[in-house]
């Protein structure tokens, strides 16, 4: 599934990195703990979190994550927007909380390879 | 390939510089990569480098990454001019952390970087000393082995 096809259908908003959307997604991973999301997600994941600071885009590239979705209506702060541009990270935003949004994207078949 | 003809290359690390924070772990992934070491390498040195270099800023005033690759291993070696640990055993625990709350909130001091380094390395060396600082041996064994 390409995160396009989630964007619409989590009906998710994008805050930048719009060039990475025909990326395909392999499952994902929610996670806050920036240590435990380095030590446990793999590459292509979408990675749920409230995190919005400017750290999460090293993780994010350093991981080789597909995209990071913000929720609970967080907004990403404009130097982690700048620094998804830059890295080509897409960031996602949904007002669902991490529970729900995890449990909608599962209920799409968005399942590891 | 001996010691003296490795690939060599050090990156300083500053104390408190949340900014940058994660570039030098990028560097040495994208070098790694760019050198033709496994995927299974490339992706233990970045979650390694990362907490070192995250380590150095939480916690003291200035450090370094030296990383050297040989066609057997890379190693990196971290060196800081810090608070050092008091109590290594009980800093290698998981969930064990002396952040701040405010570091906290950020989602830093998971109390997982010095596991998460050993764990992702094959041979991990740590020695310090209180009031001065911390020295980590990281390394990794590649067998020669390329992508």
């Amino acid at each position: 599934m390409t995160l396009a096809e989630i964007v619409k259908r989590l009906n998710l908003k994008v805050y930048a990195g719009e060039g990475g959307l025909a990326r395909p997604v392999s499952g994902g991973y929610a996670g806050d703990l920036l240590s435990d999301v380095i030590a446990h997600s793999r590459k292509d994941q979408l990675w749920i979190t409230l995190q919005i600071h400017p750290n999460v885009i090293a993780v994010a590239a350093l991981k080789d994550l597909a995209a990071i979705v913000f929720v609970n209506g967080r907004e990403p702060a404009p130097e982690t927007a700048a620094q998804a541009e830059k890295e080509r990270i897409p960031l996602c935003g949904t007002t669902l909380s991490a529970y729900e949004l995890a449990g909608r994207a599962y209920a799409l078949g968005l399942l590891e390879k | 390939m001996g010691e003296e003809s490795a690939f060599r290359q050090e990156f300083p690390v500053t104390g408190g510089d949340f900014a940058r924070a994660g570039k030098v772990s990028c560097e040495i992934k994208n070098l790694a990569k760019e050198l033709g070491l496994s995927d299974r390498v490339v992706r233990r040195v970045a979650i390694a480098s990362y907490e070192a270099e995250m380590n150095i800023i939480m916690y003291a005033r200035e450090g370094r990454l030296n990383l050297s690759i040989t066609p057997d291993r890379v190693r990196i070696i971290v060196e800081d001019s810090g608070p050092g640990i008091e109590d290594i055993e009980l800093a290698m625990t998981e969930g064990y952390s002396t952040a701040t709350p405010e570091m906290r909130e950020l989602g830093f001091g998971a109390g997982m970087g010095l596991s998460n380094m050993k764990k992702n390395a094959d041979i991990f060396e740590i020695s310090t000393e209180v009031g001065r600082g911390t020295r980590l041996e990281i390394t990794f064994l590649t067998n020669g082995q390329r992508a």
